[in-house]
């Protein structure tokens, strides 16, 4: 089958004054339908770029420079304000990690979800306060009727993160970017977003990419993982095989760095040095000068490679025998 | 490392063998702590209540009743869930905000009735470390007068010997000393966190209350923090109330842990029996969401409900409405801190039985 997106070579770049910022620079990947994609990586290293690109989000200085983004078969790249517009909301949405992106705060809960509905849709009024009603159920919020009269204000944090989701699934999307959606909500309200969240992947056949900076939620949420550093993929692969035996030194370093079970009270293994900044990469492998393993071929940009069986890396010396204790 | 594994074991065994007996002085113990916040009318309320209608100013209980002690050596983790108090109890604790009623002692005695020259050294003792390290740092003073105002202003370094003293407290917090003549915003988040705690440290404290000091981070230049916060806990002989929201830190760091509900302390024991076998319903129920490496393709569940409004929390157990073993006497009588095993206790009605 193919898969619902496919993401090709895409270079999306900032030209600011200061000069021309990579912030993603070829990036491949491709997710299949139902499935759910983790795009890890630390601040700034391109997560929120990639999602912006794949919606046609991106606005100057910004451009998609090259690459082709591929959704049901059909290249998205070069399309018209008005055709991506089509796009947007019906067959691919997005939840932000502020959910005031998706909310009118002026506006009650059913105006904002029927006009969304009617946007797209010629239904009567009354069947898009269905929809809207059956989308609120869907994402966990009781007693639906009530909480359609509300506004914004009146919701707390999770809940308003539930109704942008329940917003994003109106025309139920084959595809669903969630940026950082739970980055900001306690971890019993995460708790209880990430189990509606993957009831509906189980259920409907949506594909869902969730960018994070948090390895443990694509662990328990992911069937592949992408690990971005500075504007690249630089490994991806199934999430067991990437958390349990990472090929590229800096996904060690950042399995190392979170403290878990087993190093309680032990140092935690620490990455030396800071991200590097985009506008001045040090030529070469970017993580070059925080990689234990560099050595002079890193001075060359290295390319993606597939040394085991769906397994790709960014690296010349990806560690291949060993696994994470 | 495995000295560090040593000394936070030996720590933990002393801490817990003094709170059994009761024979050491705590470092820090509070009794009965509570603080109210009042939040007052807007207009439209203030003209609503003068055209009759019955509306009040609201007191928030962000703190309620809590008593804690922490002894010398010890890291005690505070964790929760937002607006359940810590950053209130933390400030309280380094003396930054006053109690609304309750004690508070510093090594055996009350610093209310302090006389001046105590109290000033015990305040100066109690650092606190912040989450937003920019907004906690003057942008217009340079890292050296940041660093170096207290020392001098509290007569703890001549000022010619400021000069060195800056040099080896920024290196000791991680930063190169070559930088100090810059701006706070010339840094990246972690060198801010470092400054901050090399701020802290410049007063020489003994005790730090570190309020989500590393939520703001990026992961890999968090775990360079919280290996800094652990190399200086046994180079100074700290003592740290970590307060998280983030339980796999505060397991990584903490002897004994703390967990708060809507004001009050439900649950405390050393971290090892608060993670292997936690007694609080909101305890394991906040465990179980904990995400980690180790877990994977698994089934979220969720602790059921929101998070209650400490403007009215619920009547009893504050937790009743979301637990999931609630019985009818949790609805009415609050259930109280009760030792459940040497060094560990828990507020649950489950408890009663037993
Ligand atoms: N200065 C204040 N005035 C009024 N209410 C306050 C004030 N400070 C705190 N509160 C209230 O007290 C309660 C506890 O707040 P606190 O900041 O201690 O929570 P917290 O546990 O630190 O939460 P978080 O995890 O979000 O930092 C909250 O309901 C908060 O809104
Ligand atoms: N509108 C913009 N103008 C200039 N640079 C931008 C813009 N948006 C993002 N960037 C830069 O692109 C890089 C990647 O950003 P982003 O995708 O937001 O990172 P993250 O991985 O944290 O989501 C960063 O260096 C960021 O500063
Ligand atoms: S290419 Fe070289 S510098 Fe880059 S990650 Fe691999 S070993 Fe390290
Ligand atoms: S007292 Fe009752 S409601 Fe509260 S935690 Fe225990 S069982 Fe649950
Ligand atoms: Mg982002
Ligand atoms: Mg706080």
């Amino acid at each position: 089958m193919a898969p619902t997106l496919e993401v090709r070579g895409l270079r999306t770049h900032f030209f600011t004054k200061a000069g021309v910022l990579k912030a993603v620079d070829d990036v491949s990947f491709s997710i299949e339908k139902g499935k759910v994609l983790g795009l890890v990586g630390e601040s700034g290293s391109g997560k929120s770029v990639t999602g912006f690109s794949v919606l046609g989000l991106v606005d100057p200085p910004g451009r998609v420079v090259d690459g082709e983004i591929i959704f049901q078969g059909r290249n998205l790249t070069g399309l018209s304000e008005e055709e991506w517009r089509k796009i947007r909301g019906r067959d691919i949405a997005m939840v932000f990690q502020d959910p005031m992106m998706t909310l009118n705060p002026v506006l009650r809960i059913d105006t904002q979800m029927i006009e969304t509905v009617l946007a797209h849709e010629k239904v009567s009024e009354q069947a898009a306060r269905a929809r809207a009603r059956e989308a609120l159920t869907q994402v966990g919020i009781p007693s639906p009727d009530e909480r359609l009269k509300a506004y914004p204000h009146q919701f707390s944090g999770g809940m308003r993160q539930r109704v942008a989701i329940a917003i994003a699934l109106l025309h139920r999307p084959a595809l669903i970017i969630a940026d950082e959606p739970t980055t900001a909500l306690d971890v019993t309200i995460q708790g209880q977003i990430l189990y509606e969240v993957q009831k509906l992947c189980r259920d409907t056949g949506t594909s869902l990419i969730w960018i994070t900076h948090d390895l443990s939620v694509v662990a328990g949420l992911a069937d592949e993982i992408c690990v971005m550093y500075a504007g690249r993929i630089v490994e991806r692969g199934p999430v067991d095989a990437v958390l349990d035996e990472p090929l590229h030194p800096y996904t060690r370093g950042l399995i190392g760095s979170v403290p878990s079970r087993n190093v309680r009270g032990h140092k935690l293994m620490q990455i030396p040095g800071m991200t590097p900044s985009l506008l001045n990469l040090p030529p070469g492998c970017a993580f070059r000068t925080r990689c234990p393993r560099a050595d002079d071929d890193c001075l060359v940009e290295p390319a993606i490679t597939e040394p085991k069986p769906g397994r790709e890396v960014r690296c010349y010396h990806p560690h291949l025998l060993d696994t994470v204790a | 490392m495995a000295d560090t594994q040593g000394i936070r074991q030996q720590a933990s065994v002393a801490a817990l063998a003094d709170a059994a007996d009761g024979s050491r002085t705590p470092m820090i113990r509070l009794r009965g702590i509570s603080k109210q916040f009042r939040k007052t009318l807007d207009f439209a309320g203030r003209l609503a209540q003068r055209l009759g209608a019955n509306v009040r100013d609201e007191i928030v209980h962000a703190v309620d009743n809590v008593d804690l002690d922490v002894f010398q050596g010890e890291v005690v983790g505070l964790v929760g869930e937002s607006g359940c108090g810590k950053s209130t109890l933390g400030r309280m604790v380094a003396g930054i905000m006053p109690p609304s009623s309750g004690t508070i002692e510093w090594k055996g005695r009350n610093i209310a009735t302090l006389p001046a020259a105590e109290a000033k050294a015990a305040k100066l003792a109690v650092q606190m470390i912040f989450q937003d390290p920019y907004a906690s740092l003057n942008p217009r003073m340079r890292v050296k007068d940041i660093i170096g105002e207290a020392p001098v202003v509290h007569g703890m370094v001549p000022s010619a010997k400021l000069d060195t003293y800056l040099d080896a407290q920024m290196r000791r917090a991680g930063l190169d000393p070559a930088f100090k003549r810059r701006y706070p915003h010339q840094f990246s988040g972690g060198q801010r966190q470092r400054i901050g705690i090399a701020r802290a440290l410049a007063v020489q404290p003994e005790f730090i209350v570190c309020d989500e000091a590393v939520a703001a981070l990026d992961v890999s230049i968090q775990a360079q923090i919280l290996n800094l916060f652990m190399d200086l806990r046994s180079e100074l002989n700290l003592t740290y109330l970590f307060i998280s929201h983030d339980l796999g830190v505060v397991e990584h760091l903490s002897d004994r842990v703390v967990i708060m509900y809507l004001g009050r302390v439900v649950e405390a024991a050393p971290a090892e029996d608060v993670f292997a076998s936690a007694n609080h319903p909101y305890t394991q129920a906040l465990l179980s969401e904990v995400p980690r490496i180790s877990g994977r393709k698994r089934a979220f569940s969720g602790v059921k409900g929101e998070i209650p409004s400490p403007l009215n929390p619920p009547p009893g157990c504050h937790f009743h409405p979301r637990c999931p073993h609630a019985m009818p006497i949790c609805r009415e009588v609050a259930p109280a801190l009760k030792e459940i095993a040497p060094g560990r206790i828990s507020a649950c009605h489950l408890n009663d039985q037993a």
